[in-house]
């Protein structure tokens, strides 16, 4: 196709080139911008009207109501609010501590298994990335299984004498479990009388619920090992010098891993912490298959009532809206995370701390 | 063991040597923190393990063991029930099926389509380039779980709703997939194309028996993704299809989950579905295996 183009400009070896490069990209740029770019702006035409589902979006019935579907979710202190609030709240908890938890687990993982000497260490490498080969829809199957009433990690607890919950039917929070221990049942009037996006704050606090939780369990068990294997390449990418000269200096191991190591690692702990992120704000599949929202809606969320909103209660307008205010919340906490994680000039004051660290250890 | 802190202690320089005269109790040490270090690693390797042991050992159980004993990894009485219920008495079979068209058809497009685009951007020059690779980063960003009525109300207003074409073709975006390919071109000498140029290639011919062959490894990258990310996908389907001839694996065995086609718990059956859908991701994975781990390190050294 684009040898007569070229043949006809003679201009050199680049001729032609423009027409090429266009038709190899076209297939790309129509697909994405059928399934991608339109896709995103007629969602966000329905989210500022009332369509129901029937006939086109676009047809003369359905109108515009400009920003109604998203004040029903952040102060309509109806339903919807409710359970916006509801889903934001589980879904805070559950990035809150998945984030965190897998980001170090997995870097845990990659120093553990990137050392030289470690015999079986594809052995050990390939048992950490397995789950994350498996299916979200699979995965969840197995721990509906495992976290039953009378399932396997039941049956461990039971071992060390810990009388499990009913994982995936226990509607209660964590935390107030917790301060339950220590006779607390019942939020100051400050916490309980006070609500935002139509919850209390008491309720807010509660933590995730256990059926949250076991779903918290499963998330980092899955992707600690993708993580684990961007940990590993970026270990291996560092240049020993650094951490030799540390050792010259008497850097103990922790401090080198501290002061020397992680550090380094700052790209691949943004990226880690960004995908993570991403991530984590989208858990669909996980509640689609195990628990639907349930227990007490404690495991609802954004993404799932967006799809529940629309799908099932047809309410379109509202759905969608969900889904672009969960939209910028992601790319809020990006662009956050970004700003706290930018490559900065060292500061006078943490410039001495890396002067003085050497001393300090040796001194030791 | 001991041996090679030996040696490594020997070939340090003398300063590092003097300091470590004082601590001459370093082999026993060494010994100790490698044993706490393979004793961490194996417990850890065991809770990553066992839950999948116990899922083909529970597939194989009867419905009543399988409640009574769930940690057991070796059944009370073999049975074999779950799976004849599976391939000889529901749609999984079906499920599979389309599981399998979706991913062969995804994973081939996605391969020709990324090198296209991929080669395109990283060795063609054209106006509008760098615009085109802008934008791409920028679609890469939009969160998939936002698209999910977007992509429906698309799908419906192009009349393909509940089709095959509903399920392939959208799945058939993928802005990462170029962004690896890209890559990859970019690390390929320019001389290798200019020879044939000279000898009278077109662009196409140039890239397709030049180039191509030579991106092996990246369309290895490209396909283990693909084939992963379309068999494991879910919910693309759930908002693209309705009928059961269309069901795929994923969508399938979450209907199970929540109940549908069996009374009571059936955890065999169940966990027998979930373990045949794990089959081929593992096949792929296992024949892969140094692949992925040599990709992923190569991904970012570039």
């Amino acid at each position: 196709m684009s040898t007569p183009a070229r043949t006809s400009r003679r201009s050199g070896i680049r001729g032609g080139e423009a027409a090429s490069g266009w038709l190899f990209t076209a297939p790309m740029i129509i697909l994405l911008g059928m399934f991608l770019v339109i896709p995103v702006l007629m969602a966000l035409w329905v989210s500022f009207s009332d369509w129901n589902g029937r006939g086109s979006p676009f047809s003369a019935s359905v109108s515009f109501v400009g920003f109604d579907n998203y004040s029903a979710l952040v102060g309509g202190g109806g339903l919807a609010e409710q359970d916006f609030g509801t889903a934001l709240r589980n879904n805070a908890w559950y990035v809150i501590l998945v984030v965190p938890i897998q980001t170090m687990l997995s870097l845990f993982l990659a120093v553990l298994v990137n050392r030289q000497i470690l015999r079986g260490r594809g052995f050990f490498r390939t048992a950490f990335y397995f789950p994350s080969v498996t299916s979200s829809v699979a995965i969840t199957v197995l721990w509906l299984f495992l976290f039953s009433a009378s399932g396997a990690v039941n049956k461990l607890l039971a071992f060390v004498g810990v009388n499990g919950p009913n994982w995936f039917n226990d509607p209660s929070g964590v935390l107030h479990n917790l301060l339950g221990v220590f006779g607390v049942t019942t939020g100051p009037a400050a916490l309980t009388g006070n609500t935002f996006l139509g919850i209390s704050f008491w309720e807010w606090l509660a933590g995730p619920s256990v059926a949250m939780s076991a779903f918290i369990l499963m998330a980092v068990f899955t992707t600690s090992g993708t993580f684990m294997l961007l940990f590993i390449a970026a270990l291996q990418n560092l240049s020993g010098d650094v951490v030799e000269a540390a050792m010259m200096d008497g850097a103990n191991g922790w401090q080198r891993f501290w002061r020397v190591t992680l550090p380094q690692l700052r790209p691949t702990l943004f990226t880690v912490l960004t995908l993570g992120l991403i991530g984590a704000w989208q858990v669909f599949d996980q509640i689609y298959t195990g628990t639907q929202g349930g227990p007490g809606k404690t495991t609802l969320t954004p993404a799932y009532l967006s799809y529940q909103a629309a799908f099932t209660n047809q309410a379109w307008g509202q759905g969608a809206a969900i889904a672009f205010i969960l939209f910028v919340i992601i790319v809020v906490f990006t662009l956050f995370q970004r700003f706290l994680l930018a490559e900065r000039k060292v500061s006078a004051r943490r410039m001495r701390l890396y002067v003085q660290t050497p001393t300090a250890g040796g001194s030791k | 063991m001991s041996t090679t802190v030996r040696t490594r202690v020997r070939s340090q320089s003398p300063s590092r040597r003097l300091k470590s005269l004082g601590r001459e109790q370093l082999p026993t040490r060494a010994i100790a923190g490698r044993s706490l270090l393979y004793a961490i690693l194996i417990v850890l390797a065991i809770i990553y393990i066992a839950p999948f042991l116990v899922q083909v050992a529970t597939s194989f159980k009867t419905d009543g063991d399988a409640a009574a004993n769930p940690m057991a990894l070796i059944p009370e009485t073999w049975s074999t029930a779950a799976y004849q219920r599976l391939f000889l008495n529901s749609d999984f079979p079906v499920w599979f099926q389309n599981s399998a068209i979706v991913t062969v058809f995804v994973t081939l497009g996605r391969v020709f389509f990324n090198s296209l685009a991929g080669y395109a951007l990283a060795r063609l020059h054209f106006r509008g380039r760098n615009v085109i690779f802008a934008l791409l980063i920028a679609v890469m960003s939009v969160p998939g779980v936002v698209l999910l009525i977007p992509k429906f109300l698309v799908i419906n207003q192009l009349g393909i709703y509940d089709t095959y074409v509903a399920m392939i073709v959208p799945l058939l975006t993928d802005a990462a997939g170029v962004f690896i390919m890209k890559n990859f071109f970019e690390s390929i000498p320019a001389s290798v194309e200019e020879q044939a140029r000279i000898d009278g290639a077109g662009t196409f011919r140039v890239f397709w028996s030049i180039v191509l062959p030579m991106a092996r490894p990246a369309l290895v990258t490209i396909i283990i993704l693909s084939f992963q990310g379309s068999w494991n996908e879910l919910s693309h389907f759930i908002v693209a299809t309705q009928s059961a001839e269309l069901t795929t694996l994923t969508k399938g065995v979450a209907s199970l989950a929540s109940g549908q086609l069996s009374q009571g718990t059936q955890y065999p059956l169940k966990l027998a579905a979930a373990a045949i859908m794990t089959i081929p991701v593992a096949v792929m994975f296992f024949i892969f295996q140094k692949r992925i781990m040599n990709t992923t390190d190569g991904a970012v050294k570039e």
